[in-house]
Order: structure tokens, then sequence, then C-alpha cells
């Protein structure tokens, strides 16, 4: 498969980049994920949880930590597991807290951050670690691809699924039990989805600026769209064409791709927010 | 405990209105209608002699959560609580037709490209309606229709719903603190504060003097009010 893939980039993309393979592998993995970025940043743009997945971005250090712990050398499953008990704790400490969301996360965040530096950095020893902060995903494998890929495929069929009772779910809750919706389970699963793409994605894109690439590219969409279906589609453009020409950009300029690539987004934004806002104002007045 | 010995009986075509001061426990006594708390005691139906635990419920809430840029439009909202096809997949043409029948009998049906922050508290509330009446419901729950609405809007839906019942033969549970103009719309008022305080029909209500000064200044006072009828039927 991948090899096809390989021949595919040599054919239609014949630029002294496309030559090396960790740049198609990196090319690959941009094409896969930053459509799935997009797709469930439109949710966690309209529940306002651009927060929360900064918090579970941030949990990666306490998961790599008690990997390190437990002397297992690939932290991605602890990772994961972390990511998703705090997603679900979250989830249920806010149903019976009276304090405001905002608190709770912050105080979360707070915990695994804190939680993560301690433990790495016992005898100086962070600096091992700082790979995670910024991530390399020009150092993406094709079995990690492989698993994108998995990924890719579940987030659609989720979002098959489920974005309609979402959808429901966000606008008002007591509507979506109304209609039968099993809304503790569905943003349960919503949240544990989440945790996964975001853990999948540390070692990609970084703790720092994974939050970035979910909320960036929906909240460009926002500036113009009108309903669900354009949200979504320009969320998705805004995603994939910042995500490959951060990328190609990052090997010209030699920098971080992750990093790269959220420029190109911020870019995204700015103009979208001109062209949404601005312009047509400007139209207005002088027409 | 919020609420403590509310009985209610509600006969098909009835439309109830349960008024009260704020943190009186309406909004819970939907919320427990609705399955959301837990309580004690029961709640049956009983429809064409067959019982059932709980009535097929329509629910129009009071408000949405959304940012005034929320690009979900009017056609969204409907096609994402009425129909298991992704709504952003697009909606198709025959979808859309249907969301316009949907939206027609309370002439709503131009507001179908619109986002939902664009509307007025008014049009908001006609495309819950419909929403809610797409349900087919036994019962239908309008939690603080008044609220954001203008006397107008408000009127219209409430003869919305005045018809609504007389055609469906629904039962409406319709809760308030705002007890201007519903009179020649509700069957029975219901005065709730943690318990059932006074009920009857809105004439009886409305002409106790007692009742009208205590819904005045002072709504905490309600308490103190005498039972108006022996019934917490």
């Amino acid at each position: 498969m991948i090899d096809a893939w390989y021949k595919l980039v040599d054919m239609l993309l014949p630029f002294e980049w496309g030559q090396y393979l960790f740049m198609k592998n990196a090319l690959l993995a941009v094409l896969v994920i930053t459509p799935v970025y997009a797709m469930l940043g439109t949710m966690v743009v309209s529940n306002r949880m651009a927060f929360f997945t900064d918090v579970l971005g941030h949990s990666a250090l306490a998961g790599i930590a008690i990997g390190v712990l437990c002397g297992i050398h690939d932290p991605t499953w602890p990772m994961i597991i972390m990511a998703v008990c705090l997603a679900v704790l979250i989830n249920i400490f806010k149903g019976w807290t009276r304090a405001s969301m905002d608190t709770v996360l912050g105080v979360f965040l707070a915990f695994m951050v804190a939680l993560g530096i301690t433990i790495l950095s016992r005898q100086g020893g962070f600096v091992k670690y700082t790979k995670y902060l910024i991530g390399d995903i020009l150092a993406v494998s094709p079995s990690e691809i492989t698993w994108l890929v998995v990924v890719f495929f579940a987030v659609l069929s989720y979002w098959c699924v489920a974005s309609n009772a979402l959808i429901l779910t966000s606008v008002n809750s007591s509507l979506a039990r109304s209609r039968r919706i099993k809304v503790f389970l569905l943003e349960t699963s919503f949240t544990i989805l989440l945790a996964i793409v975001v853990m999948l994605s540390i070692r990609l894109v970084g703790v720092l600026i994974i939050n970035s690439l979910l909320v960036l590219p929906a909240a460009a969409s926002r500036n113009f769209a009108r309903n669900t279906r354009s949200y979504t589609l320009w969320a998705v453009i805004f995603s994939v064409v910042s995500g490959v020409v951060g990328l190609v950009a990052s090997y010209y300029w030699g920098t971080a791709s992750g990093a790269t690539i959220v420029l190109f987004c911020v870019g995204c934004y700015v103009i979208s927010l001109v062209a949404g806002r601005a312009l047509p104002k400007l139209i207005k007045v002088f027409c | 405990m919020i609420l403590e010995g509310v009985n209610l009986h509600l006969h098909c075509g009835d439309v109830l209105a349960v008024v009260g001061p704020n943190g009186a426990g309406k909004t819970t006594l939907l919320r427990a209608i609705l399955g959301e708390v837990p309580y004690q005691g029961n709640m049956v139906s009983l429809i064409g002699g067959v019982e059932r635990r709980r009535p097929r419920i329509g629910y129009v809430p009071q408000k949405l959560q959304f940012d005034l840029d929320c690009p979900i439009s009017v056609a969204d909202l409907v096609v994402a609580a009425t129909s298991k096809r992704p709504v952003w997949m697009g909606i198709t043409r025959k979808a859309l037709e249907n969301v316009k029948k949907i939206l027609g009998v309370f002439s709503a049906d131009h507001l179908i490209r619109r986002r939902i922050g664009e509307l007025s508290g008014g049009e908001l509330q006609r495309v819950l309606l419909a929403i809610a009446m797409t349900a087919e419901p036994e019962l239908l729950l309008l939690d603080e229709p008044s609220s954001g609405v203008d006397v107008q809007g408000l009127a219209i839906f409430y003869q919305l719903v005045r018809d609504l019942r007389k055609q469906h033969d629904i039962s409406v549970i319709l809760v308030t603190h705002d007890l201007s103009g519903i009179s020649p719309y509700v069957d029975r008022i219901i005065l709730l504060n943690r318990s059932i305080i006074a009920e009857g029909g809105p004439q009886e209500v409305l002409s106790n003097e007692k009742l009208i000064r205590a819904f005045g200044p002072s709504l905490w006072n309600v308490s103190a009010l005498p039972s108006l009828s022996s019934g917490k039927t």
C-alpha cells in the first residue's frame, strides 16, 4: 500500500522535497489526519471545548511519565489510557461539581502538567522528553500512518452516526434527551474519541500546538459559514491546505513542521475573518 | 428535596399552566417529567386504555445555547432532530421539502435558510415547537415560552399551541412565571412553590385577589396563601 503512495508522489510531485521518504510519509500523515482535526474541531468549537482539548493535550506529559514509571518504552498506550480516563473523569466531574467548567479544567491542567514534569524531571532528565512538546511529523513511520488511517475511518463513521445527535446536544441537552438521545453516552464517546486522536497526534505535532490544529480550522470556517455543511467543508479545506502548505514550507525553511502548519492555519483564520466580516461591511459602505 | 407532594392529573387536550416564582421548582418538575432528575412516586400515561410508564413527549426548551456566529441553519436544526442522515453531508432537496412542510404549519418556512443566531425569540420558539411536534407527542412541554418573546409573538405562539391541542388531542404543560395573557389559552393553572399551592381554572385563579397580589411585588409570599381547591387531584 505504502509503496503505491511513494510511486504516486514520485509521479505527481516531482519536487526536491518529494524525493525524500520522510517527506512522503509526512505528507500522507498530514493528508489523513488534518481532515480528522477539522471535523472534530467543528464540534470542539461549537461546544466551547477548546480549553478541554488543551487539557487533554497536556495530559500527555502525565501519560508519558506514568509510562516511564512502569518501564514501558513506547508511551503511546499509557498516554491514550491516561487521556481517556481523564476525559471520562472530567465528564463525570462536570455533572456534579458546582464550580465552573473553566476552574475544573484549570485544576486538571495544573495537576496533569505538574505530575508529568515532576516525574520526568527526576535527575534532570526532562530534556529527553522535549520532543513531545513540539513533536516531529517527519519522523512518522508507516505503521503509525496505518493507525492514523484507522482513526480516520473511525472518526468518519462516528461522524456519520453521531454528528446529528451531537449538534442537538450542543444547543440543548434536555431537547436532545427528549429526542431519546443518550446524552452522557454521546458526550463521553465523543471525548474518548478526542482523547485518542489527540494522543496519537502528540508525537507528530507536540503537546504545545495540538490544540491549535483542532480549533483554528473550525474557527476560521465559522467566520463565514452559514450552515453545518459549509462549516465542515471549509474547516476541512483550511485544515488540509494549511497542513500541506505548512509541511512543504517547513522543509524549505528548516523549521518545526507542526508549528509552521499552525502559522498557516492562523493565516487562514485572518483571511477568513477579513473576507467573512470586514468585506461585506466594506461593500455595504462603498456600494 | 426540591419538590414535594406534586400530584397532577392531565386529560387529553388539556392545557395546564404551571406558574410560580423563580426557584419554585418549575423547571425541576419539567426535568422530572422528562426523566432527567430522579423522583419518588410514579408517572403513568393512559392512552387508549393502554398503560405506559411514559408518554411520548415533545419538549420546547426555554432557550438554546449557541454563539451568535453559530453556523447551524434552521434547516440543519430540524434535520438534525428528525433525521438520521448526517447534516454535515448536506441536506437533500427532498429533505428540504420535508423541512418546509414541518415548519410551514407554524408559519416558519421562510426561516429555513437562516442561521439560528439570526432568529428573533418568537421565530426560534416556533421553530422549536415545529421540531417538538415531529415527535408526534402525546404530551407537549413548554418551558417559559414568554422569555425573550414580545407580546404579539407570544400571543401567536399561544394561539398555535391552542390550535395544536385541538387538532392533535395532545396534553400541554406550560411552565411560566408570567401570568399575563395566558388565561384565554389555558384550561387550568397550577401555582407551584416547592409543592402545589393552588389549583383551578384560569378565572378562578386569576380572579383571586390575593393571588394576583402575590404575583405582583412579592412572589415569595405565595406559599402563605391558602389552598384554592382541596384538589391535589
